[in-house]
């Protein structure tokens, strides 16, 4: 009895045409209306870059979901341990590069810059 | 159990094998191996977009994002890469009913949208090399062609490894096997779809905005 109970539930998760039609709609509806506000320029720069931004991390889940599965596993859920660490990894990564970067930026003028490449035997900008 | 008889396994045999009883457990386990691979190849992607992110004002006197984009061609790309992904997405579904045909049906129609999306991207980048803004024009243009480039180099083999496997389905029908590469080669494919959301986003639509 429990292992008809848990075949059936293997098949109620189990990816069908309907989850792969929906994601499939749901990121053309994501791609679209973020290609749209781009182009139209309907609200400020800042509310642009937020919105596309947004819909970019909805569609990465969306397509995690209904295309890679990701979530549907059954326990325990080694996919999901492997892509949070991932997912911290590239945070890390990303975060701390221009986070790094720019403080550099910040900390040197051109005129540093121009100097430090004349005592480097570089001749300068 | 001798080689004949696993040839001669009837069909229905294999599919309740392979994709009834066992099904969920035995694609699983065969794609958790491929599963980390993705992943950390989604770390080396998130490596290149820090050095674009870094890199992407360095245009030293050359052309911006806003001078050499087409958002157009772009839209198109990203539309046909995306139809692409939702029609390997059917193959795996054809694949667990056991329709070869409709596998090998999917598997063109994923190719040639997979095939039109390479075309645009090379296209542009010739383009961008005959007019002479190349990687070696500007820090900028060097991250750009590198993480959009990786990107189309694993487009490319993405397109080799299905075309390998439309001629192991049309010679050998959908065995344990094929179903397995089959599986691990939709997986890629909906990867690469995935790290393509945030090229579109970031490069293309970030840049065109002029950020």
């Amino acid at each position: 009895m429990s292992q008809i109970k848990s075949y059936n539930q293997h098949n109620k998760l189990e990816a069908n045409f309907k989850t792969y039609l929906i994601g499939f709609i749901l990121s053309l509806f994501f791609t679209l209306s973020a290609y749209f506000i781009t182009i139209k320029h309907a609200f400020t720069k800042d509310t642009i870059i937020v919105l596309i931004s947004l819909a970019a991390v909805i569609q990465f889940a969306i397509q995690l979901l209904f295309f890679l599965h990701l979530g549907k596993e059954s326990r325990p859920r080694y996919r999901l341990l492997v892509f949070s660490i991932m997912l911290l990894i590239v945070l890390i990564l990303v975060i701390g590069s221009l986070w790094i970067m720019s403080n550099l930026n910040h900390n040197m003028t051109i005129k540093q810059m121009e100097e430090y490449m004349v005592q480097q035997g570089n001749g300068g900008i | 159990m001798d080689e004949l008889e696993v040839k001669t396994i009837s069909h229905k045999k294999l599919l309740n094998r392979l994709y009834k009883k066992e099904a969920p457990k035995f694609f699983e386990t065969a794609s958790f191996g491929f599963f980390v691979y993705l992943m950390t190849d989604l770390v080396l992607f998130a490596s290149l977009f820090a050095v674009y992110a870094v890199l992407e004002g360095n245009t030293f006197g050359g052309p911006s994002g806003q001078q050499i984009f087409n958002l157009n061609n772009v839209l198109i790309e990203t539309l046909a890469l995306l139809t692409s992904s939702f029609t390997m997405g059917l193959a795996i579904l054809s694949m667990k009913k056991g329709h070869r045909n409709k596998v090998l049906l999917y598997l063109v129609i994923s190719f040639l949208l997979g095939a039109v999306f390479l075309t645009i991207e090379m296209n542009e980048f010739s383009h961008l090399i005959s007019i002479g803004d190349s990687w070696r024009r500007s820090g900028f243009l060097s991250a750009f062609f590198v993480l959009v480039g990786t990107h189309g180099l694993h487009i490319t083999v993405g397109l080799i490894w299905m075309a390998i496997m439309f001629f192991k389905v049309l010679k050998s029908g959908l065995s344990e096997s094929n179903a397995r590469r089959l599986t691990l080669m939709s997986m890629f494919w909906h990867f690469l779809d995935i790290v393509w959301i945030f090229i579109f986003t970031i490069v293309y639509l970030y840049g065109v905005l002029g950020l």
